[in-house]
């Protein structure tokens, strides 16, 4: 018996590992950034109030906090035209990088398996450079007669300079280049396993290739499919650097809101009320989905 | 010996052993003087000399925005013994008892700070208690020389804030790339000094009337933002920025070393120019307070004080400084102003809680157009 039990206690152990992470670096910190959200910015140290007095003046404490940071998020369209822009951006993103990381991830799973890994190192050899560095890169590509507009005059096509730096298609450009390897990883996790031997059933039973991989190869990438598109779409919602160094007074996200309440305007309360709004946009449609997942598995 | 005298004795040598593990340290920190301030913003040689002269080594931390330093501030700990701040940042600062006064008995140099400049830093620190000025400068107008002639005519003249403000000249600029501060206590001064108000005012009517004259010229406002404009206009992609005349002169040297033909000028307008100051102060938990004392001493003898204003080439706090600069930095206008350019630099005292959030809701229809 004892023997049992303990293996049941060690699972236990197991599983609480990631619920104790989970509660340490996630739910911990968001409860210091909730409470933030219902205090008022002050000019005092900490720069918000109330502040916590002890268990005592409880009462007092909660009687002071209040949803003016929420309201203030509804009545000023500044900051829903934001999340709506930056959940647009973050979805063309998504849709572009799939629609170039697809099939770069499949030509990658098809090659023989010796060029694989060198295939997935240079997918990997960007993030040997900083960030940073990287964007900025695009600034030097895209500012008028930068390098994109001189290549095009070595081929012939001379004129204005195009003007893109500043613009929203730049800050696209630097999103779906930046993303595109959390798209193509997961992708090509998912196609590398792919039973080819499926392909050939497919062909001996009459299919077109097209047909094959759209009823064979493309159902069963689905979850590589979910995964990159959620790895490339939930940083991209909050992305706040690219827009920043690429993107222009067009181009305001979310993220550049909130820098700007906690760092330019000092409202700490504010500027955590824009990220627990942020993280409710962003979880609640995750945890829907999961709900009906379950629920269809349920009934089947 | 009973089992728990001995367990006592351990404790207490462990705890010994503890102490002494934590004592070696704070000696060494004695020796150590941590700074934060702006990249390259003294030069190398001093801090060598400084370390020769009196056995300190010197930590020299940087920042790129003064945010940074503020949200540190304002978090409670900062871990830094000499601090840079920018002067429109300590009014909201002193009085949350965030510094600490500054005992200039233990440091005699100060003797050598400018009356002049001294009278306006007071503004921001009353009674010029807990801030030591370092360098000084303006906010105005850098510009590409050939471009500027290139669209707006070989007469164009830079020496008034029309050139920003007027929006159908502006207009003609807006495909070549205008660049302005990404920042409310830079930007409304300026527009209230040209629509002819007080550039320090805070009166409603005011403000919305600055707010509207900066909506008129949104349109051919290219990006609103705080730094960029160096590069921008040193690799001469924009014609025009508003910005510090530090970072513009930092623009023009480094085309200038580029040689890559680009020509860039500072002009302080003739309507005037809001002026900026950086400081030194010492946090409220320094732990080396003697070594921060010593160092602003340091700095402040003129010939220290000269050899920093040569490297990074801006206005040194200094005035017995200015005899033994080079002529370059001395002699430039846009570095050290006229007299007469003097009398029209102003000064803007900080925004109370609700004028802030007047200016940064009119700010932020500005940057979005609506």
């Amino acid at each position: 018996m004892s023997a049992v039990a303990s293996l049941q206690r060690l699972r236990r152990l197991v599983v609480a590992v990631p619920y104790l992470w989970l509660a340490l670096f996630f739910l911990a910190p968001f409860a210091i950034v909730l409470r933030m959200a219902f205090s008022q910015a002050a000019t005092a140290l900490p720069p918000y109030a109330p502040h916590w007095e002890g268990i005592a003046q409880i009462g007092e404490f909660l009687s002071q906090l209040d949803l003016a940071n929420f309201s203030l998020l509804g009545d000023d369209p500044l900051y829903w035209q934001s999340y709506l822009y930056s959940l647009r951006i973050a979805a063309l993103t998504t849709v572009f990088a799939l629609a170039i990381g697809y099939p770069l991830a499949y030509a990658m799973a098809s090659v023989p398996a010796r060029w694989r890994g060198i295939l997935l190192v240079f997918v990997i050899l960007p993030f040997w450079t900083s960030f940073l560095i990287r964007v900025y890169a695009w600034i030097g590509i895209l500012r008028p007669d930068g390098l994109l507009d001189q290549a095009l005059a070595l081929i012939g096509l001379e004129g204005e300079p195009l003007r893109l730096l500043n613009t929203e298609t730049a800050v696209l450009l630097g999103m779906v280049y930046s993303y595109l390897p959390f798209m193509v990883l997961p992708l090509f996790a998912t196609l590398e396993k792919l039973d080819r031997g499926l392909l050939e059933a497919a062909a001996d039973l009459g299919a077109t290739p097209v047909t094959a991989f759209f009823t064979v190869t493309l159902p069963l990438s689905l979850p590589g499919i979910l995964a990159g598109s959620a790895l490339v779409f939930i940083p991209a919602v909050g992305e706040f650097v690219i827009p920043d160094l690429l993107g222009g007074p067009d181009t305001v996200m979310i993220g550049k809101v909130l820098w700007s309440e906690f760092f330019s305007n000092r409202d700490w309360p504010l500027a955590s009320a824009v990220a627990v709004v942020l993280l409710v946009v962003l979880v609640l449609p995750l945890v829907l989905l999961q709900r009906a997942r379950l629920r269809r598995e349920m009934a089947a | 010996m009973g089992k728990t005298t001995k367990r006592l004795t351990e404790a207490i040598a462990a705890c010994a052993i503890g102490l002494g593990l934590l004592a070696a340290p704070a000696a060494a920190q004695d020796k150590q003087l941590r700074i934060f301030n702006w990249s390259d913003y003294v030069d190398p040689e001093v801090l060598d000399a400084f370390k020769k002269e009196t056995g300190i080594t010197v930590v020299y931390d940087t920042f790129d925005q003064m945010e940074t330093v503020e949200t540190k501030l304002l978090a409670g700990k900062t871990g830094y013994d000499l601090i840079v701040v920018t002067a429109s940042f300590l009014p909201r600062h002193i009085p949350l008892g965030l510094y600490q006064p500054v005992d200039r008995e233990k440091a005699p140099n100060l003797k050598n700070l400018w009356p002049e400049i001294q009278t306006r830093l007071a503004k921001y620190d009353p009674g010029n208690k807990y801030a030591v000025n370092y360098m000084w400068g303006t906010t105005a107008v850098g510009y590409n020389t050939a471009k500027i002639k290139e669209r707006l005519g070989p007469d164009a003249a830079v020496d008034s804030w029309k050139i920003v403000f007027e929006p159908e000249q502006l207009k003609k600029l807006s495909n070549c790339g205008v660049h302005v501060l990404d920042a409310v206590e830079e930007m409304f001064p300026a527009a209230l000094r040209y629509l002819g108000l007080d550039p320090d005012s805070k009166k409603e009517a005011d403000l919305n009337k600055a707010g509207e004259l900066l909506r008129k010229i949104r349109p051919h406002i290219q990006k609103f933002h705080s730094s960029e404009y160096i590069n921008a206009l040193a690799n001469g992609d924009i014609c025009l920025a508003v910005g510090y005349s530090g970072d513009i002169l930092q623009a023009k040297k480094r085309a200038e070393e580029a040689k890559n033909g680009v020509e860039i000028a500072y002009s302080i307008p003739k309507e005037g120019a809001l002026m900026w100051f950086d400081s030194f102060v010492i946090p409220k938990d320094a732990a080396n307070v003697e070594a921060a004392l010593k160092f602003m001493d340091f700095v402040n003898k003129p010939e220290m004080a000269a050899k920093n204003s040569d490297f990074i080439q801006y206005a040194s706090g200094n005035i017995a400084a200015k005899p033994l600069l080079s002529a370059a930095v001395r002699d430039n206008p846009g570095i050290y102003p006229s007299d007469e350019v003097m009398g029209r630099l102003y000064t803007i005292t900080p925004y109370d809680q609700k004028s802030q959030r007047l200016v940064n809701r009119l700010w932020t229809r500005v940057k979005t157009g609506k």
